[in-house]
């Protein structure tokens, strides 16, 4: 694959690195002439000096042959109109910006960026997941449908265990697809029960989630 | 009219000095304290500091009201997706944005936003000069 990437930082350096070692073809972009100096020693000719959002730049690296542009530059509004000229001018298959503001995803996602990675809001989950120990740990969010897939550890007030799947009252757009209780897997049928201490993956409408929590995972 | 107008740049608030005469409510934005100097003391204009792409700091210069809402700052790209922001999430009806980077206003233009590009109107002013000094 023929990988863009724009903004020389951390991210923008590692990304490259991780990419080159598992063969990628990559071009870095940075603007900034002191921290281009250092990258081009490491890198050669992978990095070249220019705005990524100055279709010039963008023109000179072939950017009409990348397969996915990256803009991790340090700014939110710069990694936006990069992603957006990508696509415009460009027809880049896949962009993805980093967004340092996690309100700034949706919008992002309006505007035709394929993907949007926020550290903030992953260590805000992450966060979560320390505090709320065994509660609903989101795994996957889908745009299409407000759904997500997230896993929770039973507990032993959860109403949900002991009893026969068929049995349990479980509302229609909530769906258990699995069960993990130490090295097993199981895929839950009418008669499958739960125990304390397994692990629940499901998928439930985000807006269902909190009731969901309340009612079948915590202390009633 | 409510306008919301983002940077308090020459353009910024020479325009919100104007309309505010002419009885609109204006809001400026800027992100430095300083910039608000070059509104005159007595100019009935609401200066808020913050960044005009932080959804806190638009409604509180009043974008949820707004008629109209104006991207002038010297930052194309913070301009661009202010205006993208404030049509998309807050729905104003008329937005306008001055983006300085010829292929880039070509590029955005294409998207329906308003916008003035004053690298292209001041090239062709000086052409007009230009051609009416060989006359």
């Amino acid at each position: 694959m023929y990988i863009v990437i724009v903004g020389g930082g951390d991210v923008g350096l590692s990304l490259t690195r991780l990419l080159q070692e598992e063969k990628h073809e990559v071009v870095l972009v940075e603007k900034d002439p002191t921290r281009f100096a250092r990258l081009s020693d490491e890198l050669g000719e992978s990095v070249i000096m220019g705005d990524g959002a100055d279709l010039g730049t963008l023109l000179d690296m072939g950017a009409n042959r990348a397969d996915v542009l990256v803009a991790a530059t340090g700014t939110d509004q710069d990694n936006l109109v990069i992603c957006q000229l990508a696509k415009l001018i460009y027809l880049i298959p896949r962009t993805i910006a980093v967004v340092n503001d996690p309100k700034n995803e949706e919008l992002f996602s309006s505007l035709g960026v394929d993907a949007t990675v926020s550290s903030t809001g992953i260590i805000a989950s992450l966060i979560e997941e320390k505090i709320d120990a065994g509660m609903a740990i989101p795994l996957l969010a889908f745009k299409e449908g407000g759904v997500e897939i997230f896993k929770s550890q039973l507990s032993k007030e959860s109403s949900l265990i002991d009893r026969k799947i068929s049995k349990l009252k479980l509302p229609k757009d909530c769906i258990i697809i699995a069960a993990l209780r130490g090295n097993e897997v199981i895929i839950p049928r009418g008669d499958t029960r739960f125990r304390e201490g397994d692990t629940i993956i499901m998928l439930i409408r985000k807006e269902r989630k909190e009731a969901f929590k309340r009612l079948f995972l915590e202390a009633v | 009219m409510k306008v919301v107008i983002l940077g308090c740049s020459r353009v910024g608030a020479m325009l919100a000095t104007e309309l505010a005469k002419n009885g609109n409510e204006v809001a400026v934005i800027d992100s430095e304290e300083s910039s608000f100097t070059r509104l005159p003391k007595d100019a009935e204009v609401k200066r808020i500091l913050g960044m005009g792409v932080e959804h806190d700091v638009l409604r509180k210069a009043g974008i949820e009201e707004a008629d109209v809402f104006l991207a002038l700052t010297n930052s194309d790209n913070t301009n661009l997706t202010a205006a993208q922001l404030v049509k998309h999430t807050f729905k104003v009806p008329r937005v306008a944005i001055r983006v300085y980077d010829v292929q880039r206003s070509k590029a955005f233009e294409g998207l329906h936003l308003d916008i003035i590009c004053p690298t292209v109107d001041t090239v062709e002013r000086f052409k007009e000069f230009l051609k009416s000094e060989e006359s």
